[in-house]
């Protein structure tokens, strides 16, 4: 049976599955099994000063079935966001990520929560990924206590140092030396853990990142840096602000690769890969080939600088998450209708926790003296009339 | 104990410097009837020594900045410090200002004490989103998850003869930023209280030192010369008493004051001397309690007078103490020029103790 599917799918061309080693007296629907599997990627990894891992992914049915979920749960998080940001209760800046799921899962896969990840405001999937919950993303969205950031970050400011999760920031470009930091203190404190710097193609001509890897490729540091090309940096296109669009070789004396970013397994690989390679040897670039379906942030379009075709076109072609599906379908691991009510579990979580978020209390007004510094040493701090508000700090 | 005593006693003498040969009899008596011998030391000394001890006690504490190695610190500052304690405490970067502490914070957001040297703090403009958006801002947008317990520090403010791009007092700068504390030591004993507590301290500090103030002698207690020594974080300091006005200053301009203070005194005005010791947070308590009993405020800082930290001083007095003042608060400054070079011209561009002694008379209502 698993056969005769394989072969009616061997015009596909992201299905190229081999060595698959599950026999159908233990194929189960809706698969906990974690015999390892291979698959192979869709596309190659192209290669800068270093030699290219294997196509060959090590998975498992349970894996890859979490990887689905996974990615339809950020999937709809980022739908919510948008419907929230409609409706006025997400205010200021919120940039999504739906369309790069396949990024912040096959990542997550290939390390652990000691690995450090830091990247830039489009950082709702990434906490995620690390263990977020989505109550506290949508507080955190809405300005609520509840948030991750007590309500006081935003959008673009997520953390959750408990999982080495370290932001979510906004100026373009400023994370990877930040990042470059963290490889450091791992290395400093002999941690045998990597840093996982990322960043956009617009920050990848930051004047900084060329600074960091400079100093991460002479000490050595355990960074790799991930560049999310999504091929617009805003409203511009790589052609027209890279004179080098190969993102992956502009190291120059620091190895690169390049990866299909929308495949989940050849993220994984990839991520894998270069943690292995910058605990021996210092630095190396990923570089990500990958899409956003929305514009830059919510005030954007995002059909100004491309077609409504291009949108559509990659989504039918090279959506992460439905090359997934194709997956499990094919190698049998879940039925169609079992996925469909995997992704209606997925909403109903994303609803509920919208809805709990909805409900909780926005910060307290002496909140906004609060963890200005750690050590207050009775700082006197001043609201907008300092004869009305006037605070001494503890 | 004793050294506060000794403090005190040298207080009254006057003016500190190495050089000038007007160091009273006084102060030296006193200093004999205190102790065996009191010591000096200066300011280079104190912040070496204030940065070796804090390595010694804390191997999360590391350097890093342009020839912090082995050339032994532009400045000597870190002199000896490589030697002591090797290559991975001790970091010499390139020439990559937002490279290099972006990463210091990043090490700092991973729970290290970087220590970073800017050469001076002309070329922390080139790192300053690093400084504000990535650390100063940090805990408050994370509400309390990633704190940056780093030491930006460097030289500050006018050199001599340095010219435009390399005289810029960055005081006003660092100090309206929330989540900052800026620290600008005057003598031995400020730069080895102040920069240990700033290295102990769990928040961003900005350091502000003064090239001119590195080779000054200062005599030191034996309190202060303790490995343990601390000064608080936010509390200014009164260097000499008076009753008649209020002149508030902070870093090399101490010096000055210190001299106008003697000045005045021998025409009858008796001069109250706040050395500020940190700019942020602002000992607005003691500016305050000063004025009250002098009733007159001159705020003398070394850098461009628009949106300086004497206008900072000058609202809250007036917000504070209005009732108490005698007459209109006065600003002593940098001329409103970048730093010219000709060395009459540079001498023009910064407050000169005649221009102190000058405006306390002002606040007095006398006139010359």
């Amino acid at each position: 049976m698993a056969l005769s599917r394989l072969s009616l799918r061997s015009n596909n061309p992201f299905l190229k599955p081999t060595a698959t080693s599950l026999p159908p007296s233990t194929r189960r629907h809706v698969s906990t099994d974690t015999t390892p599997i291979t698959i192979e990627t869709a596309a190659p990894f192209t290669s800068h000063q270093c030699d290219a891992p294997s196509r060959s992914v090590s998975t498992s049915s349970a894996e890859i079935l979490s990887f689905f979920r996974d990615m339809a749960r950020m999937r709809r998080m980022e739908i919510a966001a948008d419907s929230l940001y409609k409706a006025k209760m997400i205010r200021g800046f919120c940039h999504l990520y739906d369309g790069q799921e396949a990024l912040a899962v096959g990542m997550e896969a290939a390390i652990t929560r000691r690995d450090a990840i830091i990247t830039s405001y489009r950082d709702h999937c990434t906490f995620l990924g690390r263990g977020g919950e989505l109550v506290d993303a949508f507080s955190e969205l809405m300005g609520r206590k509840r948030g991750c950031s007590d309500g006081k970050g935003g959008s673009m400011h997520f953390y959750k140092k408990d999982a080495s999760f370290y932001g979510g920031h906004g100026i373009v470009g400023a994370q990877i030396p930040l990042g470059c930091g963290l490889a450091f203190a791992q290395k400093y404190s002999k941690e045998e853990n990597v840093t996982f710097v990322l960043y956009g193609d617009g920050a990848a001509n930051q004047g900084q990142l060329f600074e960091a890897l400079n100093i991460a490729a002479l000490w050595d540091l355990p960074a790799i840096l991930v560049c999310e090309n999504n091929h617009y940096g805003m409203g511009t296109a790589t052609w027209r602000s890279a004179k080098s669009p190969a993102y992956f070789k502009r190291g120059d004396y620091v190895p690169g690769l390049k990866v299909d970013g929308m495949d989940v397994l050849a993220v994984k690989q990839a991520c894998k890969f270069a943690k292995e390679h910058a605990l021996k040897n210092g630095p190396i670039i990923l570089e990500m080939d990958t899409y956003r379906y929305h514009g830059h942030s919510m005030s954007d379009p995002g059909s100004t600088y491309r077609t409504r075709d291009e949108v559509s076109g990659v989504r039918q072609v090279r959506d992460p998450i439905e090359r997934v599906r194709k997956l499990l379908l094919s190698h049998d691991i879940a039925t169609e209708k079992e996925l469909k009510d995997m992704e209606k579990e997925v909403r109903k979580e994303v609803d509920d926790a919208v809805a709990q978020a909805k409900e909780c209390p926005t910060p307290e007004a002496s909140e906004l003296f609060t963890n200005m510094y750690v050590k207050d040493c009775g700082v006197e701090s001043f609201g907008a009339d300092r004869k009305e508000l006037k605070v001494t700090l503890p | 104990m004793w050294g506060i005593l000794r403090r005190s006693a040298v207080d009254g003498g006057g003016g500190f410097s190495a050089s000038s040969l007007r160091r009273t009899r006084f102060a030296l008596v006193s200093a004999r009837s205190y102790a065996a011998g009191s010591k000096e030391m200066t300011v280079r000394d104190a912040l070496n020594s204030a940065i070796d001890e804090e390595m010694s006690a804390d191997p999360k504490v590391f350097v890093m900045g342009e020839e912090v190695g082995q050339y032994q610190g532009a400045y000597k500052i870190t002199k000896g410090l490589l030697e002591k304690y090797g290559p991975e405490r001790v970091y010499d970067t390139p020439i990559t200002e937002a490279g290099f502490t972006g990463i210091g914070v990043g090490a700092a957001y991973a729970g290290l004490k970087p220590v970073v040297e800017f050469m001076t703090f002309n070329f922390s403009m080139q790192a300053i989103d690093h400084i504000i958006n990535s650390a100063a801002k940090s805990n408050y947008m994370s509400a309390g998850q990633i704190n940056v317990p780093i030491v930006f520090r460097g030289p500050n403010g006018a050199a001599a003869g340095v010219g435009a791009q390399h005289s810029q007092c960055y005081a006003a700068w660092y100090a309206s930023v929330p989540g900052l504390k800026v620290l600008a030591p005057y003598s031995a004993e400020d730069a080895r209280g102040l920069l240990k507590a700033a290295i102990r301290d769990p928040d961003p500090v900005v350091f502000l030192e003064n090239e001119l103030l590195y080779g000054e002698s200062f005599p030191i207690s034996e309190e202060a010369l303790d490995s343990s020594f601390c000064l608080p974080i936010g509390k200014a300091k009164i260097e000499r008493e008076g009753k008649d006005v209020t002149i508030t200053t902070f870093s090399k301009m101490v010096g000055f004051v210190l001299k106008a203070a003697e000045k005045l005194a021998e025409e009858g005005i008796s001069a109250e001397v706040i050395n500020l010791r940190s700019i942020r947070p602002l000992d607005r308590a003691t500016i305050n309690a000063s004025v009250r009993k002098t009733s007159r405020l001159v705020t003398v800082e070394e850098g461009f007078p628009q949106h300086g930290v004497c206008a900072e001083i000058c609202a809250s007095v007036v917000e504070e103490s209005f009732s108490y003042l005698d007459a209109p608060v006065e600003r002593i400054a940098g001329a409103d020029v970048p730093m010219p070079y000709a060395a009459n011209l540079e001498r023009l561009a910064l407050p000169q103790v005649e221009d102190i002694v000058r405006a306390a008379k002002r606040a007095c209502y006398r006139s010359k």
